[in-house]
């Protein structure tokens, strides 16, 4: 059985928990192992924490990393934000040893050391590359009929030389992964542009945040659909909390939850109470 | 009359920028940038003005806090300009030099109380519970050794001491 150190991070523990808890079933029916990464701490997020100082970024990062590697487990993350910092630092961390070595006099203060051993992996990709399509279609107990806005977000793919999972400008994974469920995946203008959230802005440049997120439900509404599925807690966040101002009232899914409908999870499990937009579907 | 300040320029490269000089500024970056639509931020000319070094005009202009870090202009760069990495540099600056703003403080001052950016509350509390979830997630907020491993890192890398 496949297994993975599970990272939750904070949006998806601490906002949103039925992520978490749709996550925890949909893997275990998928016959992958998830093991808590005790004592983790936030990625931290490359938003505002990487932009203050890189070197806390850096270190904070890369106890994240020393920790799974202590458990001899590639990280597992549901958040591209999370995503993006980890891979990111687990890059810069394996590409330069004079770094590495840097943020190893950083960790020993704390007793801790990390040798560069340790992958980190989005879940969306362990779902498409590790489980694989005819696995999930297979787990599928009630297939899905809704038109689903597909939201890849920005830090899943991108940068695209270093992550290398799909054509970052016209990808398919996500649009493949939701139409295993039976749904479908419609098209619209602009599919990859940012949610709006990131790099700080949902923080202090809200209202900026919000107009990408309005051209972005705009496009989504014109492309027909009526659902939005990610695989970010931020961008998830972003539409569901930010919608209900501007006029729109899409259900917002992480992919874990749609997962969570197609398997026959227990709605209550889900914990589709919390979203801000209600999810009737 | 512009005077270049190399010294600025090398400051941005040792902050991670040093892909900066590469650009010829064609202006992929700035018609592919989803925030520059809305904001009055110009990639390239802010790329420009870290060329030539020019440091008030780009850690004082709130035009690089309009980067949402999406990568579109770094993915389109016909040079490989690590256009995202400029602008964390840019920030970095910034920071160093004292410019904050009050909610990037917010969300800096929750990861150093909690070591998450978000804190729990009654209502995650209650949903976790009934989700048969433990009422905090098992991380830091949840082991006070690795909440002090993690201070001790927020001490010493200075990042109490940056937000102030």
């Amino acid at each position: 059985m496949a297994k993975y150190a599970f990272f939750l991070g904070c949006i998806a523990p601490l906002r949103y928990p039925g992520i978490e808890k749709s996550t925890r079933e949909v893997f275990k029916a998928l016959g992958v192992e998830l093991v808590d990464l005790k004592g983790a701490n936030c990625c931290p997020a490359p938003g505002v924490i990487k932009s203050f100082s890189k070197t806390t970024w850096l270190a904070a990062a890369a106890r994240n990393l020393a920790l799974a590697e202590k458990e001899g487990l590639d990280i597992v993350t549901i958040c591209n934000g999370c995503y993006g910092s980890l891979f990111d630092a687990a890059h810069e961390l394996h590409e330069d040893k004079n770094l590495l070595a840097d943020v190893n006099k950083i960790l020993a203060e704390i007793g801790m050391k990390y040798s560069g051993g340790t992958k980190v992996r989005h879940f969306a990709e362990v779902l498409f590359k590790e489980v694989g399509i005819e696995a999930i279609k297979a787990a599928v107990k009630k297939p899905v009929d809704l038109k689903a806005a597909a939201f890849y977000g920005c830090h899943f793919l991108k940068p695209g030389k270093i992550k290398n999972l799909d054509d970052p400008e016209n990808p398919k994974i996500l649009d493949e992964l939701i139409t295993a469920t039976g749904a479908t995946s419609m098209p619209r203008l602009q599919k990859m542009m940012c949610c709006g959230a990131g790099g700080g802005l949902r923080s202090q440049f809200g209202e900026t945040a919000m107009k990408l997120t309005k051209a972005n439900l705009e496009n989504m509404k014109a492309g027909g659909a009526s659902v939005i599925v990610d695989v970010c807690p931020f961008c998830h966040l972003q539409f569901d909390a930010g919608q209900k101002d501007i006029g729109f009232n899409f259900p917002v899914l992480h992919l874990s939850q749609l997962y969570g409908i197609a398997f026959g999870m227990n709605a209550k499990d889900l914990g589709l109470d919390v979203h801000i937009t209600p999810v009737k579907l | 009359m512009v005077t270049p300040k190399p010294e600025f320029t090398a400051e941005i490269a040792a902050n991670g920028g040093s892909s900066l000089m590469l650009c010829f500024q064609c202006g992929t970056c700035t018609a592919s940038c989803p925030s520059g639509k809305n904001t009055a931020y110009r990639t390239r000319k802010i790329v420009r003005a870290a060329q030539l070094g020019l440091k008030d005009e780009t850690i004082n202009s709130e035009d690089i806090w309009q980067c949402t870090t999406c990568y579109t202009c770094s993915e389109r760069c016909p040079r490989d300009v690590q256009i995202v990495d400029v602008i964390t540099a840019l920030r970095n600056i910034a920071v160093a030099n004292g410019k904050l703003y009050e909610g990037h403080k917010k969300v800096a001052a929750n990861l150093i109380k909690v070591g998450h950016t978000v804190d729990n509350n009654d209502k995650i509390k209650a949903l976790r519970k009934e989700l048969g979830l433990p009422e905090n997630p098992p991380t830091v907020m949840d082991d006070a050794k690795a909440k002090a491993d993690f201070d001790k890192i927020i001490e010493i890398t200075g990042f109490k001491k940056l937000v102030g």
